[in-house]
Order: structure tokens, then C-alpha cells, then sequence
């Protein structure tokens, strides 16, 4: 999985090389804005709902420690193995440390997103461990050799005749065959193997309750279940933002996860994990890895609340059209724009520009993170410290020198629209991205003041 | 009634006849409306790219411009919305007149319905007409309800719209869906923002349009070069050029 050294704006570019893909990937997510959309209008409440889990987080966020040795007590007590990660690299090496205890060199795991972040699967590889991911659309684009281009729906981008080509490479199964399910249950049988003969099994987490030590995760395969229940190990990765206060808090934010992810009303699985059962071990890991740095950040800090439900992605118009892997981060799209900054300012200088900042996402987002206006924010902090091509620079500074200065401001008007009037070509060529697949605006005889001036005064 | 025209800077060179549409709507419902000459720019092109420590001498000028007046209006959401949020004095006297410009710019919809509260226009625009609803309008300003949210609809521009002998106002596949304009995203994003305004056109034309119209001229611009590129016979036309038409 190389990193790319591209920007947004130039691998959006690259997606938009083949059109009618990109019709079909947006076409694709936009039915499911469509299926979140008639979900959330089934329950009249839901502004209510989106309010209430926002406030709930916010309390979460303002005593966060507390929470977090609360929940630790109680986990403790319940006969967890607790952990605590301060960034990606111990979250690996606790896990690695676990892995080796047992002996174990393979390991199968449903999807975490958190595992992605702190790059776990490369990590373990390196150290001759295979990891097996057991969500369907995690292991298509495992088996491709790529990251998931979505939270929720790893392999969105991926055709059903390319699973099916990818799976006869793979699996076995009979080349031509893209029937989704006879692909599903050739995966299901593939896994289901692993599942069988694997000692240790690790999950994310959705929601864990500082009350009572227990953890949530909810999946539609149910295959979090089968990893963690046929194993000897279970290991749960966090990371600290995923508390939330007591058992009660948890319906609030079930009835919204998936009507905002998929539409659904729940998801098939929503699986409650308190104590190991006899004779098993259970860890969980609480991951910082940037998190109390955002903490700290006051424009910032709300972006925590997030429970990863890809509502923004799959309304975005630009994450629509440009691909999950045009992010160039774990968590794409409007909310992973907001939160990859906060990690490697310098790396991800360009995610909160790839907005138009239409603020679909802060509206469809369930505990009302105000997305968009955080990308604002995130710009004025990039540039600020430094971050900014030097070309864009010259260019603001230039116009800001115009646009402060009235008679500059008259005199540039007039040339610009003489210029464009009578020299198109100076303007109208490949190198103005205007031009490239848009007409200029037809220049007038007048500008609006000059009329004013000759008719009103 | 003392009113400030504000005009945006793209509007006052490429399309003065918005301008003039405007004056001549609220001069119709009788305001007193003045156009301070020495006027530029809201500002927000630097404040959008991340520059809004550049905008200065921009919100200074603003403030000088526009202090005088009772209501200020803009026939542009986006450039309101930015003068809401962002407007403010590096040096605000008590009380502070930025503080006061925020209170009273409006949008040149918002203006009609929340302020003049018109119920009755003389207009005609015997067309099929699709609207597009500018975010910043939209979102920001709330001049209509959301697709996002499970709340009651509402329309401003379409109110207005619908007032308009002979218009025929359609509908469209997704009715709030951004164009892809978005300030200097436009040629930043130059693949992703053509791909977006392609397909907002599409929209309009599939639904049958012979115009696009709507409350931000920059997204009509945009909409405009890609129509315009595709050789179409469908034209936009800003709001206020159809509630002040007589064709």
C-alpha cells in the first residue's frame, strides 16, 4: 500500500479520467444519502435525537479522563486486560506483544478503522504475522492490495465484475462469475476457515460505557461475533473518543449510527461485549495517537464527536466525485479532512480544500459536528503556518492589494474586461483551469458601476 | 428606507445587469437606494483560500462604504453569508459598526420576503425555469429548507418565483445539490468542480429547463461557462433579472 505523494485536487483529477465511474461511484453513494434521508424522516424526532447525541458527546469530551479511569475500573473489574496507547506506534506494539505471548502468527479481525490509522496490518506483516480482515468489503480490498476508500463501505469503489475477477485470482471461484452471491458465499466460505483456526481475534469498537466496563461493536456480517467468539483472544482496539457515559446513552446513538451510515434502522449486529467468557482472554486498547492534541484545540475538538457513520462521505458532492483513496488518509472524506490535519498538518495541508464548503455534511451529521466550518478554520491555520504554495500566496496577496484599493481596484476592472474583450487568447487557453471545460463570461460594455455612475448620479 | 447596494465584484464587471435589476426591484418598492462608488469586494476569495488575515483592508473598507445605511443588500448569498460571519474592525469603536453592518445586510430574496414582505409582483417570464439553490443561501442563510434536515419545507426564491406570470418552475432529480463553484475551488479542484457543474446541468436540462436561475450569481457564472461550452440554448439568468422581467 504505497503512499502517495499526490494531492487531492491532482488524484481527484486522475478519478475523473473515467467519466461514467465516476457517474456510477456518485449514482452509487447518492443512493445511499437517498436510503439515509428517507430513514431519518421516518423518525420525527430525529433533529431531537442529533441534539441529544451531540450533547451527550460534548459532556464526554469536556471530562473525558474522568470517563476514560471510569471506564477503566470497570473493565478492570469485569476481568478485561486494559491497555493504554499514547500514539499508533504503542498501539502496534501492544498488540504485537499479545500476539507473541500466545505464540500466534495469524490473527483474523473485523473491521477497525483505528487499526487502519495506526497502520496495524503492515506492521504485523513485517513481523511475519498474517492478518485476515473478515468484513466482506475490508477483505475485497485486502486481497487488492489497497486501503478501504470508505469507513462503511470499504470497497464501494470496486465493481461486482471486478470482485468477481478479483475472487477468481484469489479464491477460486469460476472466472466471469460477478453474481453477488455467489461471490458473498465464496467468501463466507473462504473466511469461515479462518474464522475455524484462529486463536485470536481482534475488533474495534463503536461505543464503550464508562459505567459499566462494556463495549459495543456493531456490524451487519456479524463477523466481529464469529472472530471473537471462536477465539481464544479477543482484543478490542479504541480509540479514547469512542466512550460515552452509561448504558441509557446508548440507544440515542444506536437508533442514529445506521440510519446515518446505511439507511438501516440498526445494524443486523450490534454485539455487547462485557467479560471474557471462561477460559478466554480479553484486552482492550485505548488509543490516544493524537486524539488529546485535539482535545486541546478549541475550534477543533468537536470533530471527536464523530461515530465514524460516513453520512458526510456518502452526501458529499466532491468525496463523490473524487474517490475515498484521493484523500490520501484512513478516514477520507469531509470528517477524515477535518481530523488528518490534527495529525501531520504539513501532509494533509490539502484535505480541507477540497470543499466547495456547501455544508451538506455538518447538516446530515448525527452529532452535528460543524464539518464545514472547521475545513474554513483548518484553512486559515494552514496558511498561517506556513502551508501554503507560494504561487496561491503571490496570487491572494495580489488580489487582496486590488480589492483594498478602490482606484486600483476601477482601473484592473476595465483592463481586465479590455483584455478579455479583445485578446482572448491571452486568457482563454490551456493553461487558465477556467477555460479548460468552461467558456468565459462574456465581458460587458460597462461594469455596474460605470452604469450607476452615467445613469443614477 | 435608506438602503446600500452592495454589489459584488464579479457581479459589477461581468454582470451589471444583475446590478441593475436589483436597484431597479427595490427602487419599485420603494426604497431609497444608493450605490457607494468606492466599493470592491466582501473579501471572502482570500478569506475561503485560508487568507482571511489578508482581508484587512477589505473589511475596513466594507465598514466605511456601508455604515450609513439602515439595511445593506447584495443580490449574492455567498458574500452576505461572509460579511454575517466574518466582517469585523481591527480597531471597533463602541458601538462597533461591524457588529452593526452584520445585523442589517441582507440577501436580496431575504430582503423582499423578510423585509419589504412583498405579496404581489409585476413580473412576466413566460419560461421553463430551473432553480438552483446556492449553498451559502441555502445553508447559511437558511432562504430554504434543506434536504438534509427532517424539518418543514420552505422557499424563499421559489415564494418569489412562483409570483411571476407565466413561469414555469421545475423540478429537479437532486433539488440542493452544490454546482461545484466554490470560490477558488473552481480552478483548484478544476477536474472535480467541472464534474459537479456538468452534472447540476445535466439536472436542469434533463428536467427540461430553458433557463437555470438563482440567488448567487457565481454559481450561474459557472454553470454558465459549461452550458455555454456545451454549446446549449439553455441560458441563466440571476432572480433579480426575473422578478424585475416584463418578458
Amino acid at each position: 500500500m504505497k503512499e502517495s505523494t499526490k494531492d487531492h485536487a491532482a488524484l481527484a483529477s486522475q478519478f475523473n479520467k473515467d467519466e461514467p465511474r465516476v457517474d456510477w461511484h456518485d449514482k452509487t453513494l447518492w443512493w445511499i444519502r437517498e436510503k439515509r434521508d428517507k430513514a431519518a424522516h421516518g423518525v420525527p424526532e430525529w433533529e431531537l435525537l442529533r441534539d441529544t447525541a451531540s450533547g451527550i458527546k460534548e459532556n464526554v469530551l469536556s471530562r473525558l479522563s474522568e470517563y476514560l479511569l471510569q471506564f477503566e475500573e470497570q473493565a478492570i473489574r469485569n476481568g478485561v486486560k486494559v491497555h493504554w496507547a499514547a500514539d499508533a506506534k504503542e498501539h502496534n506494539e501492544i498488540i504485537s506483544s499479545i500476539l507473541r505471548q500466545h505464540a500466534v502468527n495469524k490473527m483474523v479481525k473485523s473491521k477497525s478503522m483505528l487499526t487502519e490509522e495506526c497502520h496495524l496490518n503492515e506492521y504485523l506483516q513485517e513481523q511475519g504475522i498474517e492478518v485476515v480482515d473478515t468484513d466482506l468489503g475490508e477483505r475485497v480490498v485486502q486481497l487488492a492490495g489497497e486501503p478501504p476508500s470508505h469507513i462503511v463501505l470499504p470497497c464501494i469503489h470496486w465493481k461486482k465484475e471486478e470482485i468477481g475477477e478479483l475472487f477468481h485470482e484469489h479464491l477460486g471461484t469460476p472466472a466471469g462469475n460477478a453474481d453477488p452471491q455467489f461471490l458473498t458465499h465464496a467468501a463466507r466460505l473462504h473466511l469461515r476457515e479462518k474464522f475455524l483456526t484462529r486463536r485470536v481475534a481482534l475488533t474495534g469498537v463503536n461505543f464503550a460505557v464508562a459505567e459499566t466496563g462494556e463495549f459495543v461493536v456493531c456490524t451487519n456480517e456479524g463477523n466481529a461475533d464469529m472472530g471473537a467468539h471462536l477465539a481464544d483472544v479477543h482484543i478490542a482496539c479504541m480509540g479514547i473518543e469512542k466512550l460515552i457515559p452509561q448504558r441509557k446513552h446508548l440507544g440515542v446513538f444506536l437508533r442514529l449510527l445506521t440510519r446515518s451510515a446505511t439507511g438501516q434502522p440498526i445494524t443486523t449486529y450490534s454485539s455487547h461485549f462485557k467479560k471474557p467468557r471462561p477460559g478466554q482472554e480479553m484486552h482492550i486498547v485505548l488509543v490516544d495517537n493524537g486524539r488529546s492534541i485535539h482535545l486541546g484545540r478549541p475550534d477543533f475538538r468537536s470533530s471527536l464527536k464523530c461515530i465514524r457513520c460516513a453520512a458526510c462521505f456518502n452526501t458529499c458532492p466532491v468525496y463523490r466525485r473524487s474517490g475515498g483513496h484521493s484523500y490520501h488518509t484512513a478516514v477520507a472524506g469531509p470528517i477524515g479532512s477535518i481530523l488528518a490535519p490534527n495529525l501531520d498538518m504539513k501532509k494533509y495541508a490539502d484535505l480541507p480544500f477540497a470543499s466547495t464548503l456547501c455544508g451538506s455534511c455538518s447538516n446530515v451529521c448525527p452529532v452535528k459536528i460543524d464539518i464545514h466550518e472547521q475545513l474554513y478554520k483548518w484553512r486559515q491555520v494552514i496558511v498561517q503556518a506556513g502551508n501554503a504554495p507560494i504561487a496561491k500566496k503571490a496570487a491572494m496577496q495580489t488580489m487582496t492589494w486590488v480589492l483594498s484599493n478602490p482606484s486600483v481596484y476601477h482601473t484592473a476592472g476595465k483592463a481586465g474586461r479590455w483584455f478579455m474583450a479583445n485578446v482572448p487568447f491571452t486568457v482563454n487557453n490551456s493553461l487558465n483551469p477556467w477555460y479548460k471545460q468552461r467558456e468565459m463570461p462574456e465581458p460587458p460594455a460597462s461594469s455596474f458601476g460605470e452604469w450607476y455612475k452615467k445613469n443614477k448620479k | 428606507m435608506k438602503v446600500g447596494l452592495f454589489i459584488p465584484c464579479y457581479v459589477d464587471q461581468f454582470y451589471p445587469q444583475v446590478g441593475i435589476a436589483t436597484l431597479q426591484l427595490l427602487e419599485k418598492y420603494g426604497c431609497e437606494v444608493v450605490y457607494p462608488a468606492g466599493q470592491t469586494c466582501c473579501g471572502q476569495p482570500m478569506a475561503n483560500s485560508g487568507f482571511e488575515h489578508l482581508t484587512k483592508g477589505t473589511n475596513e473598507l466594507f465598514i466605511k462604504n456601508f455604515q450609513e445605511f439602515d439595511y445593506i443588500v447584495c443580490p449574492s448569498g455567498s458574500c452576505v453569508l461572509h460579511i454575517k460571519d466574518h466582517l469585523h474592525s481591527e480597531h471597533p469603536a463602541s458601538p462597533d459598526p461591524a457588529v452593526g453592518i452584520r445585523k442589517k445586510i441582507y440577501e436580496l430574496v431575504e430582503f423582499l420576503t423578510d423585509i419589504l414582505k412583498i405579496d404581489h409582483l409585476e413580473a412576466k417570464f413566460r419560461h421553463k425555469v430551473g432553480l438552483h439553490q446556492a449553498c451559502h443561501g441555502q445553508r447559511g442563510l437558511k432562504l430554504s429548507q434543506m434536504s438534509e434536515l427532517v424539518a418543514p419545507p420552505f422557499s424563499k426564491p421559489e415564494h418569489l418565483l412562483k409570483m411571476v406570470q407565466g413561469i414555469e418552475l421545475i423540478e429537479l432529480d437532486r433539488k440542493d445539490e452544490c454546482c461545484g463553484f466554490g470560490g477558488t475551488f473552481c480552478v483548484a479542484e478544476e477536474a472535480v468542480s467541472v464534474k459537479m457543474g456538468k452534472d447540476r446541468v445535466a439536472d436542469h436540462l434533463h428536467n427540461g429547463a430553458e433557463y437555470i436561475t438563482g440567488a448567487d450569481m457565481s454559481c450561474l457564472m459557472h454553470l454558465e461557462g459549461i452550458l455555454q461550452r456545451q454549446k446549449s440554448k439553455t441560458r441563466v439568468k440571476h432572480i433579480a433579472e426575473i422578478l424585475n422581467s416584463q418578458e
